[in-house]
């Protein structure tokens, strides 16, 4: 093993770092922010809504995110009415296609992920909400979305570092984050382990970052679990 | 644009190139899963082993793994299976030349990703087992491969299968990536066809049914498999 490749590769795949992190923190706050109301439709009583919301999930989890961002990048292109609408001027750029097929990924597992903590709120908070007259927007603004987002923290750690590592597959529609130039360095000099362990380690940074985020977040909104000195 | 008459079978169309390529999918996704648990075993047990070093390494395995992507595990392999198995070789003495086919290479880092998430569905599956389960077969003077074989690893597997469930429709959709590697399998074989007919709509959305029909039937055997596993279990109805 050569030390000094490892270095120069660690300088060359640190490029690509902006990129990927641009690519993570886009489609992730995105992803959360639709998520919310796509969750919450989920659970409604309107059948209707509720099962489109299921079949777009189903189908999105049924399917690797690889097809989805090439029918997003290859063939989106080759509907007319799309090169000729407003949507071309996005839809041109590869990271935007990129970034469109993260989100629509990311939304559908935030989806479920969400779902579930929607649903472990108990029967009883929602009827003591409604006992004190609070109305369906404080009720759900107040009480029932922030207990339900802090069930969800632990399932939704795991979609962030999913996410994470989802990144490097934009790489194959022509966008040079890290894992591109991990691959061009791979190419070039023949030395696949040094570039492997520059970029591995790299990931695996973003990844343990993510974690103590999520851990802080878990210590922060469970207040009743910390252990008082 | 959509173009059905593509998806004929025969020399005119693609449906019976799509078709084999479905069915590689599905084999380098069960050898896939075969390594994978395979090693996953002796992962499991180096991780609930006594012995610090294979604890520690049995852990670094699975954290590296989780937390690198799947794309940059596929080019080691690709880029560095052969000359690492050479070099092997080498030790051995000898010294010829060796090519891994893609089929192999796709296998062998589908596995050694899934592995890695086998591994951690085990242990959890090891911790809902009551350790009074053990003791009482070794006090009963039963041998240490007996317990485990005739003890725990049947309730092992019956407490991992809804996580291995998962951990297959994870190494299904995974074994897309290994298109890369050049192996002719249904995502490669879209991108081929789509490349020549012009026409990446029509492919990428077959593909996309392909998976579809894949992870839901799939899912459904999973589903049975885990009645079949919790038919003697005690229910309040």
């Amino acid at each position: 093993m050569n030390f000094e490749l490892i270095y120069n590769n660690f300088f060359i795949i640190i490029t690509g770092l902006d990129e990927t992190l641009k690519l993570v923190i886009i489609s992730l706050s995105l992803g959360f922010f639709i998520s919310i109301p796509f969750a919450l439709a989920r659970v409604s009583s309107i059948k209707s809504l509720s099962v489109s919301i299921y079949c777009y999930v189903f189908v999105i989890r049924g399917t690797p995110l690889l097809v989805q961002i090439y029918l997003i990048y290859y063939g989106l292109g080759t509907i007319e009415y799309v090169r000729e609408s407003f949507l071309w001027i996005v839809l041109r750029d590869p990271f935007y296609c990129g970034i469109l097929a993260l989100v629509l990924n990311t939304v559908a597992y935030t989806t479920e992920i969400f779902r579930g903590g929607i649903q472990s709120v108990t029967k009883g908070q929602v009827e003591s909400c409604k006992s004190l007259g609070m109305g369906r927007i404080a009720m759900y603004r107040k009480i029932i979305l922030p207990c339900a987002f802090r069930q969800a923290l632990p399932g939704y750690g795991n979609e962030m570092i999913l996410m994470v590592k989802s990144t490097s597959l934009v790489s194959l529609i022509t966008i040079m984050e890290m894992t591109g130039l991990a691959k061009n360095i791979m190419y070039k000099n023949y030395a696949p382990v040094e570039a492997f362990l520059a970029a591995g380690s790299i990931y695996l940074f973003i990844n343990f970052l993510v974690v103590q985020f999520i851990k802080f977040l878990e210590w922060k909104y469970n207040p009743h679990l910390r252990i008082n000195v | 644009m959509l173009r059905f008459d593509l998806l004929i079978f025969g020399d005119a169309g693609w449906g019976d190139e799509l078709l084999i390529s479905s069915l590689m999918t599905i084999l380098v996704s069960l050898s896939a899963m075969g390594l994978g648990v395979f090693i996953a075993i002796f992962v499991t047990w180096a991780k609930i082993s006594n012995n610090i070093l294979l604890k520690i390494l049995a852990n670094f395995y699975t954290t590296v793994i989780r937390g690198i992507p799947e794309l940059l595990v596929i080019y080691l392999i690709f880029f560095g299976g052969s000359s690492s198995i050479m070099y092997v070789a080498k030790i051995f003495g000898y010294y010829g030349y060796i090519e891994l086919n893609a089929f192999t290479m796709g296998t062998i880092s589908i596995g050694l990703i899934s592995a890695a998430y086998s591994t951690e569905v085990f242990r959890g599956a090891y911790n809902t087992i009551n350790k009074g389960q053990a003791e009482a077969a070794k006090s009963l003077g039963l041998s240490k491969l007996y317990i485990f074989l005739k003890v725990l690893a049947p309730q092992i597997l019956k407490h991992a299968l809804p996580g291995l469930g998962n951990v297959w429709q994870i190494t299904l959709k995974d074994t897309a990536l290994i298109s890369v590697t050049g192996l002719v399998e249904i995502m490669r074989q879209s991108r081929i066809a789509s490349n020549v007919s012009h026409s990446p709509l029509t492919f990428f959305l077959s593909a996309a049914l392909l998976y579809l029909i894949l992870t839901t039937f799939s899912s459904k055997i999973f589903n049975k498999l885990e009645d079949y596993s919790n038919r003697n279990n005690l229910t309040a109805l």
